[in-house]
């Protein structure tokens, strides 16, 4: 009995002195963390030699020319669907054989037609996709082959391929009917709701690189902002009641937290605005009129964790990243305790957290580089695209079947572009 | 208060309609029109109320449900109004309709496919009871802060800190304890080891032993036997001569670590510190001169604005390819003849060419018969005499690496300022016993009297009469405060008739 009493304690002394070295092997921890989502570690695949593309020809109304009416269009958050063309016409999966094409692209940049202020006027966006397609199907067999179900469409508007800014109005409109059975690369994601389709890649809105760059400062300077945030609260030209706009969830950060110390939130937009998220330990992404917004992307650019408030949103590349682990998810009913939630969580995860964003990978696949480097969202879309493949057997129609009735939608829309 | 001065407002007018639609009786389509006038102004002023406990124009939803054609997606009324109104609303309103926030969701018609938990609409804006900082969340989240920092310092701060050993000349005047204070209290966040050598000039005293015992560090303070004299020039010599015998000790206990020079009228900044852990073994950094202007010194400046930068800075200078290329040294030239002599003159006080606070070493180039020891420093045994600035420890000046990103940060900054030699101040800075009155309180202009003490503490003040004063003389400090004026006449009375009664 007296052996067994020394050995337990031996056994207890060992493992006491094992925990011990355990925290200190933490405290020299790795400054990154490898990062895979649900459809496993597909971050830094290389899309070439997996699909192949196939760019149509579309005549200069559809997308040079609009470019050349308004080149604010290339600094937008909606630019992506401009950068991807040009990846597209220069990138080695772009082949010029249709037959052997695993994907086909229609280059139509619907997010062009700008208000003075620079706001995207959706009205005509219907009308022109639609126009676009008419001109595909009937100058090419491969549209009428599958009725676009191995075509793919860039539509990074507010609600996606719905066309318009309001939600009620986008969700009365629907998706394009004959984008029904198309892939859809949008930012716009949300579960349940009608504007998102079933298999539709969502991106990250556009930022600007090279701008961000430029704001980078030195990483040892030290974290002392809790929660950083600066934007509207109330939209009071288009929502002068308040409840309408963010569905009341800015207006609540503003008036539970307007007077904590923890809480840098304001609506003054300041030079510094980059350099303070450097120093931010939360950033807070609430939604806006629609639930995406450039805040995520410069969010993780600047190694700050997004605190994501938008109910069922879906974020950038769901499938290749997992950001449960990365951001910090919070109901919008919850947000009066938003306090409360965020200094409960430990600070190991909060490290851990820090540590998958500072993944070099994590930070290229939100941005739009030009010149397209590895790893960048240009890939994580044709990442995305290609574990897509192989196109299902009844994509192809027989001969003779219809499937996309060329009449729906609104009468508006019928109207030749 | 807004709620009760438009109701009033709309019964004022309701009654005046009905005062109005009174003497009209005979005309019968005057009447007419008025009973229409006034059912249309009650049916405002009813809209007008409800809209104002509801807190929105409902009106607009009214239409909106009557006209509308797609009322699918769309449901009514929110819980709470807007957020002015909220606010002045009682809260209690809002804690009653908090936890009711549920049953806002109706149910969804088929316009979507699945049923969303997200609805389009209208929603209330959430507001907690008591929207303000709880200070344990505060808390916790600083040591949120803190963990975050310790880890950003772990993974881009330095790596394997040196101790820094810091050596400070000093001797006891005047403004010692303010100047030695502020090193004191910069040595004391720096987040390394580090070991303070305070040497003083007229030997070991107990003013600086006790000043520098509170900084909790570890220090050796050694006294030099030599008094400070009172010219600035000899100053400086007997201060080299000083951290020469501070070098000596550093290599006699054969310290390791970062060898920093810290005057006691200096300021540093923390940056400083973390910088000189990049030093191989001799590095430089660039100090910021203030020279305490006099009138002088300004018509100069504004003559030769170009020439002269508003602050000297001592330091290293380097060339395009950040290589030493040479040395910003101290301009006299300006003060020629106007500079302080003796360390009370109210002149300007002008530093060496190369003060040595600028400077920092490694200190195993101090010891003896190191194996790695680069042969460009000098012994320092074999050295006597004044060694002007550290530049005279070395053989080679191009070994110097320039520190603070070659010499472009301004890392210390170089200050001399002295009381007059004569100038009387108290042991410590403790004003034991209280000081003497000097002007009497009642012809300050003391604030109005605030509420009596009870009785027996006034009768123990006396204030004006000297004599009271020998008797009550540790009470003095609180009498000043008993400034009251229509209390002072009493208590005087009552402590004269005292003291006479005692006397």
């Amino acid at each position: 009995m007296g052996i067994w009493r020394w050995v337990f304690i031996g056994i207890l002394f060992l493992a006491d002195f094992i925990v011990k070295i355990e925290p200190f092997k933490l405290g020299r921890s790795q400054p990154t963390e490898r990062i895979s989502g649900s459809a496993g570690d597909v971050l830094e695949d290389d899309p070439v030699g997996r699909l192949k593309v196939f760019v149509y020809e579309l005549p200069s109304k559809y997308n040079k020319k609009i470019l050349q009416k308004d080149p604010r269009c290339l600094n937008h958050m909606f630019a992506a669907e401009i950068y991807m063309h040009r990846f597209l016409l220069s990138s080695p999966v772009r082949t010029l054989n249709p037959e052997e094409a695993d994907w086909f692209y229609t280059p139509v940049y619907t997010t062009c037609d700008l208000t003075p202020n620079g706001l995207p006027l959706p009205f005509k966006s219907p009308r022109m996709m639609r126009s676009a397609i008419q001109l595909i199907s009937s100058n090419w067999p491969y549209w009428n082959r599958t009725e676009g179900a191995d075509h793919f469409f860039l539509v990074p508007h507010d609600f996606g391929a719905c066309f318009h800014y309001q939600e009620e109005k986008a969700i009365e409109r629907g998706i394009l009917p004959l984008l029904q059975r198309a892939t859809l690369v949008q930012t716009f994601g949300q579960r349940n709701h009608v504007c998102l389709k079933e298999g539709s890649i969502t991106i990250p809105p556009y930022a600007p690189p090279q701008k961000m760059q430029t704001h980078l400062i030195p990483e040892k300077t030290p974290r002392s902002i809790f929660v950083y945030f600066r934007g509207l609260f109330y939209d009071v030209g288009n929502d002068p009641e308040g409840g309408y706009y963010a569905r009341g969830a800015r207006a609540a950060v503003w008036e539970n937290f307007k007077d904590n110390p923890l809480f840098d939130i304001s609506t003054e937009h300041p030079t510094t605005y980059y350099e303070d998220m450097q120093r931010a330990v939360f950033c807070l992404c609430p939604l806006g009129w629609a639930p995406w917004s450039p805040r995520l992307v410069e969010a993780v650019i600047f190694g700050c964790i997004p605190v994501i408030i938008a109910d069922d949103i879906v974020l950038p590349f769901a499938d290749a990243i997992p950001w449960e682990e990365i951001g910090v998810y919070v109901d919008e009913k919850d947000v009066p305790n938003l306090d409360t939630i965020l200094t409960s969580i430990p600070p190991e995860v909060i490290l851990r957290k820090q540590r998958l964003l500072a993944n070099p990978s994590m930070k290229q696949a939100m941005l739009f580089p030009q010149p397209a480097q590895p790893g960048d969202a240009f890939h994580q879309v044709l990442n995305g695209l290609a574990r897509k493949l192989p196109h299902d057997k009844s994509v192809y129609l027989k001969p003779g079947e219809r499937v996309l009735n060329w009449t729906a939608g609104p009468v508006g829309d019928l109207k030749p572009w | 208060m807004k709620l009760s001065a438009l109701h009033q407002s709309y019964l004022s007018r309701r009654s005046n309609s009905f005062r109005s639609s009174g003497p009209l009786d005979s005309a019968s389509d005057a009447g007419y029109k008025s009973s229409a006038a006034v059912f249309w102004l009650i049916l405002h002023g009813l809209c007008c109320l409800i809209s104002l406990v509801l807190g929105f124009r409902f009106s607009r939803l009214v239409f909106f449900l009557l006209f509308s054609t797609s009322s699918s997606n769309l449901y009514t009324p929110p819980l709470r109004s807007a957020a002015e109104l909220a606010k002045t609303l009682d809260v209690h309103s809002v804690q009653s309709t908090n936890p009711v926030a549920n049953t806002l969701q109706l149910p969804l018609p088929n316009k979507t496919a699945t049923n969303s938990r997200v609805i389009v609409g209208r929603h209330g804006i959430r507001i907690r009871p008591w929207p303000h900082p709880d200070p344990v969340e505060v808390m916790k989240a600083h040591q949120i802060l803190e963990r975050v920092q310790k880890e950003q310092r772990l993974q881009f701060g330095v790596k394997d800190p040196r101790t820094i050993i810091v050596v400070t000349p000093t001797y006891v005047r005047t403004f010692q304890a303010l100047h030695l204070t502020g090193v004191m209290h910069s040595l004391m966040v720096v987040p390394y080891d580090l070991i303070w050598i305070v040497m003083e000039a007229g030997g070991v005293s107990q003013e600086t032993a006790s000043l520098i015992a509170k900084s909790g560090l570890k220090t050796i303070h050694v006294g030099f036997n030599q008094r400070m004299p009172n010219s600035w020039d000899e100053r400086h010599k007997l201060e080299s001569k000083m951290r020469l015998h501070a070098l000596r000790i550093v290599r006699e206990k054969k310290l390791d670590g970062i060898v920093m020079f810290a005057d006691d009228s200096n300021m540093h900044s923390l940056e400083l510190f973390d910088e000189i852990q990049n030093v191989k073994w001799f590095g430089a950094v660039s100090v910021g001169i203030l020279t305490t202007s006099t009138n002088s010194a300004e018509s100069l400046d504004r003559k030769e604005d170009e020439e002269n930068p508003r602050m000297p800075i001592q330091g290293p200078a380097c060339n395009a390819s950040n290589m030493l290329a040479g040395w910003h040294t101290f301009n006299i030239l300006p003060f020629a003849g106007k500079h302080a002599v003796n360390i009370d003159d109210r002149l300007t006080v002008l530093p060496r060419k190369l003060e040595w606070s600028g400077f920092v070493l490694n200190s195993r180039l101090l010891w003896k018969g190191g194996e790695d020891k680069p042969e460009w420093i000098k012994d320092i045994d074999m050295l006597d005499g004044d060694v002007e600035s550290p530049l005279g420890l070395i053989t080679d000046p191009s070994v110097v690496e320039p520190l603070g990103s070659c010499g472009r940060q301004v890392l210390l900054w170089w200050l001399r300022v002295e009381a007059r030699t004569d100038s009387k101040f108290p042991p410590r800075w403790v004003i034991d016993p209280p000081l003497d009155i000097t002007i009497p309180s009642k012809r300050t202009p003391w604030p109005d009297a605030p509420p009596e003490l009870p009785a027996k503490e006034k009768t123990e003040m006396g204030i004006q009469d000297p004599i009271v004063k020998h008797a009550t003389k540790t009470r003095t400090s609180r009498s000043k405060h008993r400034s009251k004026r229509k209390h002072e006449t009493r208590t005087d009375t009552q402590a004269s008739t005292r003291h006479a009664e005692q006397n």
